[in-house]
């Protein structure tokens, strides 16, 4: 939404769930009631990485910020892996193997749960973006950094609490991962470019641009696995990633700018 | 002249190290170190110079490394014979990804993240392609020869490496001194203060690109040479991009010396580090990373930045 890419996101999604995985095995919290201490927490970690690590080092340069953030990547990554050892690891809970039948489909009950998650966050945050004063500075911002500055709009702040409430959209994220998905100090890369990607096809700062881009790599993820075979497959995702950049900068859905 | 002057009293010095001494550990510390300032002098060809950061360097180094690795295992060339051929491809990727990239005028941070793509497409396909080896890799048969670029000592290739980077140090002072240094240098300061003073953008980004693919490729085909082994994770992982950004951006961006002192730097952090701490494996890397948030945060510029903020 801001051009801010962060290149950290992946870990920072790795660090969630290993913080839903230790809530889970050390306090016994089933991993959707870590909900309620997943997302503050994600959120104040994000406000003050932004604030005080971020914002100080970017110099008002993109490339910085991706430099800096993949510093933040490095780090993270390695502390996991020094703390955690490179293990895989995965919680069971008496719902993890549950499935319901919708039609003639099975599906696992926690991608069900995921999936409600997952299109709630996203309610929240077009709600949010556009009916809250937050929202309607953030846009300011993604407009017209030096206009909004202007009016008054602190705009350092709102960088933070975008960037915060990136991060508290993981801590969500990996509530509703852990218990259909495994977590390892590597857990993250895979969702790196996969978001970048999603985000792009979808349009920069656009919302439903992207639900719909995630509705299309999954398909194509599949279709590519199908066809290809599974992991010459992902090479679909990273085809369609250059294309659009290439020749539709603005997102398949967005507005010529 | 003082430049091309320390270019020289520093191969000179390099050149003299196995004669001081004749223990491996030290002489493979330089080699490593001076493989990393190679790859960040390539890096810094395109991003120092050039204003356009990569992110995917592994791309042209994987490249090279394959294309090494394949015409000897393959079609059983002479390694010095598949050299310039590991260089050539290297460019030719470096103008693929350039033309495409640059014609639909990326820029930023969009740069950087369609050469990630491109590194990651390449990974994805030396997997699955049988002519590499997919993911077992590709081994070169162990014939030592200088005559097939393998060496019985390490000093052999000490020589190899230090010769790359000698012309990787005479590329960047050229680039200091030429015209069409100016010309990439003046696009990365302005892309359109440059057009407008007749700059031919596309041209001068493409021919850094090319050039720093090759260099690049280099670093693969040295890479094959010494460990005799390849694989997708290791040619095209992201591991490589991004020890060819931390030199440069640590030692300092756009200058002849920084990929030097920024290899030199971290190689000696990473060892005393490790040394430190030998329980934590991965301690080097923290180090690498917290450094390279601070860098950007305090020196920018990198540091020769502060040698020269100091004397006027």
């Amino acid at each position: 939404m801001l051009h801010i890419i962060n290149f950290a996101h992946g870990a920072a999604l790795m660090m969630a769930l290993y913080g839903v995985f230790f809530l889970h095995q050390k306090a016994g919290i089933d991993p959707y009631l870590s909900l309620p201490l997943m997302v503050p927490a994600m959120f104040a970690a994000g406000y003050v990485l932004y604030r005080f690590v971020v914002a100080k080092a970017s110099h008002g340069k993109d490339e910085n910020i991706l430099l800096v953030t993949l510093g933040i990547a490095i780090v993270l990554e390695n502390v996991a892996l020094t703390l955690w050892k490179s293990d895989t690891r995965t919680i069971e809970t008496g719902y993890t193997f549950t499935t319901v039948a919708i039609g003639s489909a099975m599906i696992a009950l926690p991608k069900l749960v995921a999936f409600a998650g997952a299109a709630l966050v996203a309610g929240l945050l077009l709600a949010m973006i556009h009916g809250t004063d937050l929202g309607r500075a953030i846009r300011a911002c993604a407009r017209e950094r030096q206009g909004a500055r202007l009016v008054g709009i602190d705009v350092e702040h709102v960088f933070a609490m975008s960037f915060g409430i990136g991060l508290a959209c993981l801590g969500a994220a990996a509530c509703f991962l852990l218990p259909a998905y495994y977590v390892n100090p590597q857990v993250g890369n895979g969702f790196v470019l996969i978001a970048f990607t999603i985000v792009v096809l979808g349009g920069m700062g656009s919302f439903s641009g992207a639900l719909l881009g995630g509705l299309l790599i999954g398909v194509v993820e599949s279709i590519g696995g199908l066809i290809l075979g599974e992991s010459l497959g992902q090479m679909g995702i990273f085809l369609i990633f250059i294309a659009v950049l290439l020749f539709r900068p603005q997102g398949l859905f967005g507005a010529r700018a | 002249m003082r430049q091309l002057a320390a270019i020289a009293a520093f191969a000179v010095a390099v050149a003299l190290l196995p004669a001081v001494t004749s223990s491996g550990v030290v002489l493979n510390m330089a080699i490593m170190t001076l493989y990393a300032a190679l790859l960040g002098q390539a890096w810094n060809l395109l991003a120092g110079f050039g204003g356009q950061f990569s992110f995917g360097h592994a791309v042209f180094f994987g490249t090279g490394a394959y294309a090494a690795a394949v015409l000897q295992a393959r079609f059983g060339w002479n390694a010095w014979a598949a050299l310039p051929a590991a260089l050539a491809l290297g460019a030719a990727v470096g103008g693929f990804i350039g033309t495409l990239s640059f014609r639909y005028g990326l820029r930023g941070s969009y740069f950087a993240l369609v050469t990630l793509a491109f590194a990651e497409v390449f990974r994805i396909l030396a997997n699955n392609v049988q002519f590499t080896g997919a993911g077992v890799g590709l081994m070169i048969r162990l014939e030592p020869g200088a005559a097939r670029f393998q060496f019985a000592d390490k000093a052999g290739y000490l020589y190899v490496i230090l010769a790359f980077v000698v012309l990787g140090l005479l590329i960047s002072w050229w680039l200091k001194h030429s015209r069409y240094g100016a010309w990439l240098q003046a696009v990365r300061d302005s892309e359109d203060s440059a057009a407008a003073l007749g700059v031919n953008v596309f041209a001068v980004k493409l021919q850094a690109i090319m050039l720093s693919g090759a260099l690049t490729a280099a670093a693969g085909v040295f890479y094959v040479q010494y460990f005799q082994y390849i694989d997708p994770s290791l040619a095209y992982g992201p591991a490589v991009s991004v020890e060819a950004l931390l030199g440069p951006i640590i030692g300092g961006l756009g200058t002849v010396w920084g990929p030097i002192l920024g290899a030199t730097v971290l190689h000696l952090l990473g060892e005393a580090t490790r040394g430190l701490v030998p329980s934590l494996p991965g301690i080097n890397l923290i180090a690498y990373g917290v450094l390279l948030v601070l860098m950007i945060m305090y020196l920018p510029r990198g540091i020769i930045g502060l040698v020269k903020c100091s004397r006027p």
